[in-house]
């Protein structure tokens, strides 16, 4: 029954239309702050009607400008697919209009494209249903995982009092020029986020290097030499970054009380190296593996030493294989929380995570909250993005540990 | 595990075979040359073990001595005599008298302080009148033996002196120099005394299965979420389209930003008062008042492990996509050729191939969602019934400062990771070997 072009068409117009105007909606609600809302039987008819349109017209363009012409005929009507609060401004009227419309008309000229008018084959009938579910996959997962971050950076511009008042206005006021930072302004100069920024920075270089220094030669004897208790190192490495955290950062808490390293820089840079060393020397050793063992035999015929093999041969060698572990334990140590949280009461020593943790107080207006957070964020993101490639690999290798 | 999840497998190393094994010396299993390269392998281990028994091994074994130590977060800091001296009596001319004053006592309630001795240089210019009998004066070193204290002991030593004009010339206080007292206490940490108490304490009332409860169903329902999550995100960018990139770095956003700073961004988002979710879903008309997310019994848990999801289906997508991207196309268009319908190849080809892959992924997400502690930790506390078996152990150290207590949470999570890990060890030497 659902199988006939006529069906399937308005049936996926319809329910894509309430996807697309929902979508909408909430975007320009978060834009503009003013009230917009999906209204479901107009979506719904709307949609039913451009779908068996679509299917008639089977044409790219057609179908996105039939789709913005209704959509903004039935928006000034006041009944369209959306409906709006009182003085919402034409300009944003008109672009609802034409989101919608394109948003809608497009993907859908899509789905039903080569659709037949009468039965469908289940091949045709599965593509149609297959690329509207893709459609709305996208839509919902960028859509959950843009609005926390777009909700970080634009509250961390805005002001209490703006934000109390209508928690949907994200739109901000460009004349303010520079004083649309004033939270980040404030930040680094009344709550020392600057020297946390560098304590953050140098705490996650140096755990890079020790654990560099600790896993190259362990994963390189794990991969290379024979041993007895070789299989079961390799495993019980595996064991050991799975006990959580939190069972070791209790006695770590008492030692450190005890021996006075806690709230010291140099107890946090003994301890976040040890929490990466696995992970990092399960990662290598994987690579190392993969390595020819025949340059390396040519360079211990040569006469150079063991030592001397993983300096001039392995390491060059694994290169990349280094770029992504570093990567990922500079990310974890940036990111570590928790021991960060336990171990450092004194200000003047903060991490960025634990820096932002203090600003948690009712006190302190959540803007300066947020703007901590992006302050911490985005530095791991530009990161990530540039070096995008060796990251993911690092992701996957290592991502053993959660 | 399969070899792309590490960060060359054969497709990026460069590849010559696998080569494990040595690469030195006959296979002989003493030789002089197997001999020495078991001792360098051993030597270039040995940092790492070292480090590793310092900062797990060891923990864990303190872990499991605390458990069964009546320990509180105030026994942390050992008993220790405490002094305080001061000169009493205004003297304002040489010749006046005037008292040396010493405060003492023992910074603990409930401990014995043993052999307290006592040293103390004095400020030039003050003569004793009379000293203490446990006292000796020689010179300007003062020394006291004080021999034991009992817990919460107390005791004011005064000591009349008489203030000679020297006292004034020199200007110093009496109390320049720092009190230096001496004492042998015992740490309940060190000392014999062994309880049940903490296991007692915490396995009592209904509270402890309430909380396995919460975190099963946190542990469960985290971890297939997220594998759904992650299967689907996959199945989105198996295709290559313009912008893939962009959008598969898009959505590793929430696994690769600092939890803290995500876990903040959430609380604003759906703050009950002046949250935007709130704000939205009030004037869309689905809800007639703002719905308190992380403060409701049953919702604040499905909220925390929805964010669970949220932050870590980017790691399993990664690993999914990565297994989709190596399954042989020439499958796909046999299948096509045969008929198969899109869902057909979905559910007859792909799924079965990517069994394994969600299987391992399952065990690990599994234990890891089991070990989390910062996220619930940051999103509510542990409050409105979100409190795990994790953030117990924070709860009863810190929150109720009963450290013997928390650390036997520890160990009960320990022994659940055992069981895990054997079935993990069991399942994964089958699943292709890690």
């Amino acid at each position: 029954m659902l199988r006939h072009g006529y069906v399937t068409a308005p049936v996926l117009g319809a329910l894509w239309m309430i996807i697309v105007a929902t979508t909408v909606s909430v975007a320009m609600s978060f834009a503009t702050g003013a009230a917009f809302r999906p209204s479901v039987i107009g979506a719904l008819l709307l949609g039913a009607l451009l779908g068996v349109a679509a299917l008639h017209l089977q044409s790219l363009r057609t179908t996105p400008a039939l789709g913005v012409v209704a959509t903004g005929v039935l928006l000034a009507m006041g009944v369209g697919p959306a409906v709006t609060g009182i003085g919402v401004s034409f300009l944003s009227l008109a672009l609802t209009a034409l989101a919608i419309g394109i948003g809608f008309g497009w993907p859908l000229a899509r789905f039903v494209q080569d659709m037949p008018t009468g039965h469908l084959t289940r091949h045709e009938f599965e593509g149609a249903l297959i690329q509207f579910l893709m459609a709305t996959g996208y839509i919902v997962f960028t859509a959950i995982v843009v609005i926390p971050f777009y909700v970080m950076v634009m509250t961390s511009l805005k002001n209490q009092a703006e934000l109390i008042q209508n928690p949907l206005d994200f739109s901000i006021d460009l004349s303010q020029g520079w004083g649309l930072f004033r939270s980040y302004i404030e930040l680094i100069r009344d709550f020392r986020f600057g020297e946390y920024l560098w304590t953050s920075f140098y705490i996650s270089v140096l755990t890079v290097l020790i654990t560099l220094a600790f896993a190259i030669p362990g994963a390189y004897a794990v991969a290379r030499l024979r041993f007895r208790g070789r299989a079961l190192f390799s495993r019980s490495i595996l064991l050991i970054y799975m006990v959580p955290m939190i069972v070791l950062a209790l006695p770590i808490y008492i030692a450190f009380s005890m021996t006075g390293l806690r709230n010291s820089i140099a107890g946090i840079v003994m301890i976040y190296p040890v929490t990466t060393i696995p992970v990092a020397l399960y990662m290598l050793q994987g690579y190392f593996r993969g390595l020819p063992a025949e340059i390396e035999e040519a360079g211990l015929m040569d006469g150079l030493t063991r030592l001397q093999v993983i300096w001039k041969i392995t390491m060059p060698l694994s290169l990349p294989a280094l770029a992504s572990v570093s990567l990922y334990v500079f990310m974890i140590a940036w990111n570590e929380f928790l021991l960060a949280f336990m171990l450092l009461d004194d200000p003047s020593k903060f991490t960025l995570t634990r820096g932002i943790a203090s600003l948690n107080s009712s006190e302190i207006p959540r803007q300066h909250l947020m703007a901590g957070s992006v302050i911490a964020t985005l530095p791991i993101m530009a990161i990530f993005l540039g070096l995008e490639r060796f990251m993911t690999k690092g992701l996957t290798a290592g991502s053993v540990k959660g | 595990m399969p070899d792309h999840t590490r960060p060359a497998g054969p497709t990026t190393g460069p590849t010559t075979g696998p080569t494990t094994g040595p690469t030195t010396g006959p296979p002989a299993a003493t030789g002089p040359l197997a001999r020495r390269e078991a001792r360098l392998a051993w030597s270039l281990l040995a940092p790492t073990l070292f480090a590793v028994a310092a900062v797990v091994i060891l923990p864990l074994l303190a872990v499991f001595w605390i458990s069964v130590k009546p320990v509180q977060l105030a026994d942390l800091r050992a008993p220790a005599p405490v002094a305080r001296e001061d000169l009493r009596g205004r003297p304002e001319a040489a010749g006046d008298e005037a008292t040396l004053r010493y405060r003492l006592r023992n910074s603990s309630q409930d401990q014995t302080i043993s052999r307290v001795a006592l040293t103390d240089i004095w400020t030039d210019g003050l003569t004793a009148r009379e000293i203490d009998p446990r006292c000796t004066l020689e010179g300007s070193h003062f020394r006291c033996n004080f021999g034991d204290w009992e817990g919460g002991y107390r005791e004011t030593l005064e000591i009349p002196v008489i203030v000679d004009q020297a006292y004034f010339d020199n200007g110093t206080d009496v109390d320049a120099t720092a009190v230096i007292l001496t004492g042998d206490a015992q740490s309940v940490l060190t000392s014999n005394d062994f309880t049940l108490g903490n296991f007692r304490a915490i396995f009592d009332g209904g509270e402890f299965w309430s909380v396995l409860g919460v975190t099963l169903f946190y542990t469960v329902f985290g971890t297939i979420g997220t594998l759904v999550a992650g299967l689907f995100a996959a199945l989105l960018l198996n295709h290559s389209f313009r912008g893939q990139g962009i959008l598969r770095g898009l959505y590793l956003f929430p696994y690769v930003a600092p939890v803290i700073a995500v876990a903040f961004a959430w609380l604003l988002l759906l703050d009950p008062f002046s949250g935007s979710l709130n704000a939205l879903l009030v004037q869309m008309g689905v809800t007639g008042a703002p719905i308190n997310f992380f403060g409701q019994k049953p919702l604040a848990l499905v909220t925390v492990t929805a964010f669970e999801i949220w932050r870590y289906f980017p790691l399993s997508f990664l690993f999914i996509l990565a297994r989709m991207q190596s399954i042989d196309t020439d499958m796909y268009e046999a299948a096509e050729m045969d008929g198969a319908s899109p869902f057909q190849k979905f559910w007859y080809l792909s799924l079965p191939m990517l069994l394994g892959i969600l299987s391992v992924l399952f065990l690990l997400r599994f234990i890891w969602t089991f070990n989390k502690f910062d996220d619930i930790f940051l999103l509510t506390g542990g409050n409105a019934g979100t409190r795990t078996l994790t953030v117990n152990v924070y709860e009863q150290s810190f929150a109720l400062s009963n450290i013997g207590a928390g650390a036997a949470v520890a160990v009960v999570i320990f022994g659940c990771l055992l069981l895990f890990s054997v079935f993990f060890f069991k399942f994964i030497s089958r699943e292709e070997g890690l």
